[in-house]
């Protein structure tokens, strides 16, 4: 914990990981899938779960997905944002295992494509997203993060990696199918990756999807 | 990371006590002081703000079992306390109502705990006429205290119980009173330990598990027993026990306090038969909870 994060952040109340890293997780599926979807379904698990209304994580969970910022006062209206714009919500309750105990997955559809990711909030407004369309992961968000589907073939990953004119911070590489021969890399950098980078990146062979997810 | 480092340092240099605790914040992040140093102006306008707007205002909390202590403090006039006494626990009650009616507040040092130094510096700036440079210094203060307890035990109250939070809160804001009117460092970590020895155990027991009871009530205390601590260390009454060793004690009563008394709203006053029933209202009658 640095000085400015015992000392901040300014945030929308009442707690900081019910409220602030809920709100992160979705706002970071936002970003993901690259604007606000058509329709979303929350599963909360654990003392989301429980609590959920009392804390706002409903409220929280709504204005992420639409994109709002935490510092944003319109987050206490967020259902009579969304009951006004062409959004479908709704909100379940489920079992999802083996995992920390303030998690939700989100499943969203936007432009004919279904998204499932599940993210955890870990205290302090920190979340972690551990599972994205089925493949596990661990991302704290706490950089710019880059995920990308590539081919499971050689020379795949350095091909991409040419494509970076930015420093890597951190980089992962996980198969996600042998059969498919499909992997996901997550590259995770200090400085935002410029535009060029990813539709560089977009437009390479190795590349199957990508995803920029720009930190806060 | 001790606090005693920062003051013997200050003492060392003859810098003051805001500026060696903002360098050891550079040298960790690479970020310059300057920079810092706008960046916490930006937090402590955030928060005087808030507290100006929110001040004695009543409030639509998200469960409703608060939300017009600001305002009924704000109505009635001290019988015994001063009116810094009386305007900083209006505003800590009002912001930590504006918390739990999902208002804007910065979270110093955790969203549950925001009143107290939001209480302090609101009076400074009213009733003292402190100075937006004064203020800040007595900010970073504040959290230079916060960040030791953040090093050495914890802030949140799932791991160590209110102690944590309120009683961080009150030393960080009994430490920012002393700077604010001695500048003296060693008088600062006094404030902090006589505030943290007086809420050490405080369990976090809050009905249903929502910000809301008992802790906006807390918050409006603690402005009190940061006044006292600081008061107190003002006149020269010094802890026996120095801060670094407070915190050491409270990072092992947090340890040894049972899962029911850390955030989990299954002990304290959580578990009377009051707060049982306001909770199956709630739930009734919102849906609350779902599972349990």
């Amino acid at each position: 914990m640095s000085l400015l994060d015992v000392m901040g952040p300014v945030m929308v109340g009442p707690s900081s990981s019910h409220t602030l890293g809920s709100l992160r997780i979705a706002r970071f599926v936002y970003k993901f899938i690259g604007g606000i979807p058509s329709r979303v379904r929350f599963v909360l698990h654990g003392s989301f779960a429980e609590t959920w209304r009392g804390h706002g994580t409903d409220k929280a969970l709504l204005a992420g997905i639409m994109g709002m910022s935490p510092q944003d006062e319109r987050i206490r209206d967020a259902q009579e944002i969304a009951a006004r714009s062409s959004l479908k919500y709704s909100f379940e309750f489920d079992d999802l295992g083996e995992v920390h105990a303030n998690t939700v997955l989100i499943e969203a559809w936007r432009n004919g494509k279904k998204y499932r990711i599940m993210g955890s909030s870990i205290g302090g407004g920190e979340i972690r997203i551990v599972e994205i369309n089925g493949v596990s992961c661990n991302i704290s968000w706490e950089y710019h993060t880059l995920v990308v589907v590539i081919r499971d073939v050689p020379g795949s990953l350095e091909r991409i990696l040419r494509e970076m004119s930015v420093n890597i911070t951190n980089l992962y590489l996980r198969r996600i199918s042998a059969v498919e021969r499909l992997a996901t890399a997550i590259i995770e950098t200090d400085d935002e990756v410029p535009e060029e980078d990813r539709v560089k990146m977009r437009e390479n062979k190795c590349v199957i999807e990508c995803y920029y997810i720009g930190r806060d | 990371m001790k606090f005693s480092e920062f003051v013997a340092r200050s003492k060392e240099t003859g810098l003051p006590l805001p500026r060696v605790i903002l360098e050891r914040e550079e040298e960790k992040t690479g970020v310059p002081r300057e920079k810092l140093r706008q960046y916490i102006g930006g937090m402590l306008e955030t928060m005087l703000e808030e507290a100006n707007k929110k001040y004695g205002k009543r409030q639509r909390t998200l469960t409703g079992m608060t939300g017009s202590n600001g305002y009924l403090m704000r109505k009635a006039s001290p019988k015994m306390i001063s009116s810094f006494n009386h305007t900083a626990m209006v505003a800590a009650l009002s912001m930590a109502e504006s918390n739990a009616a999902m208002g804007r507040v910065v979270a110093c040092p955790t969203a549950g705990s925001c009143g107290v130094l939001s209480g302090i510096l609101y009076s400074l700036w009213k009733l003292e006429n402190a100075s937006k440079e004064e203020l800040i210094d007595a900010f970073i203060v504040a959290g230079g205290v916060g960040w030791v307890i953040s090093r050495n035990a914890t802030l949140s109250g799932a791991e160590g119980g209110c102690q944590a939070e309120i009683g961080s809160a009150t030393a960080m804001a009994a430490a920012a009173l002393t700077y604010y009117f001695s500048r003296d460092g060693m008088k600062c970590s006094h404030a902090a330990a006589l505030a943290l020895k007086s809420l050490m155990g405080l369990v976090c027991d809050p009905v249903g598990g929502f910000v809301e009871v008992p802790c906006v009530k807390r918050n409006g205390i603690a402005t009190n027993i940061a006044i006292a601590a600081a008061e107190m260390a003002l006149a020269g009454i010094e802890s026996v026990i120095p801060f670094d060793e407070v915190v050491e004690a409270m990072r092992r009563v947090g340890r040894s306090l049972p899962e029911s008394l850390r955030e989990t709203g299954k002990g304290g006053i959580a578990a009377t038969p009051t707060a049982r029933r306001l909770v199956e209202k709630l739930r009734e009658k919102n849906g609350l909870a779902m599972r349990q």
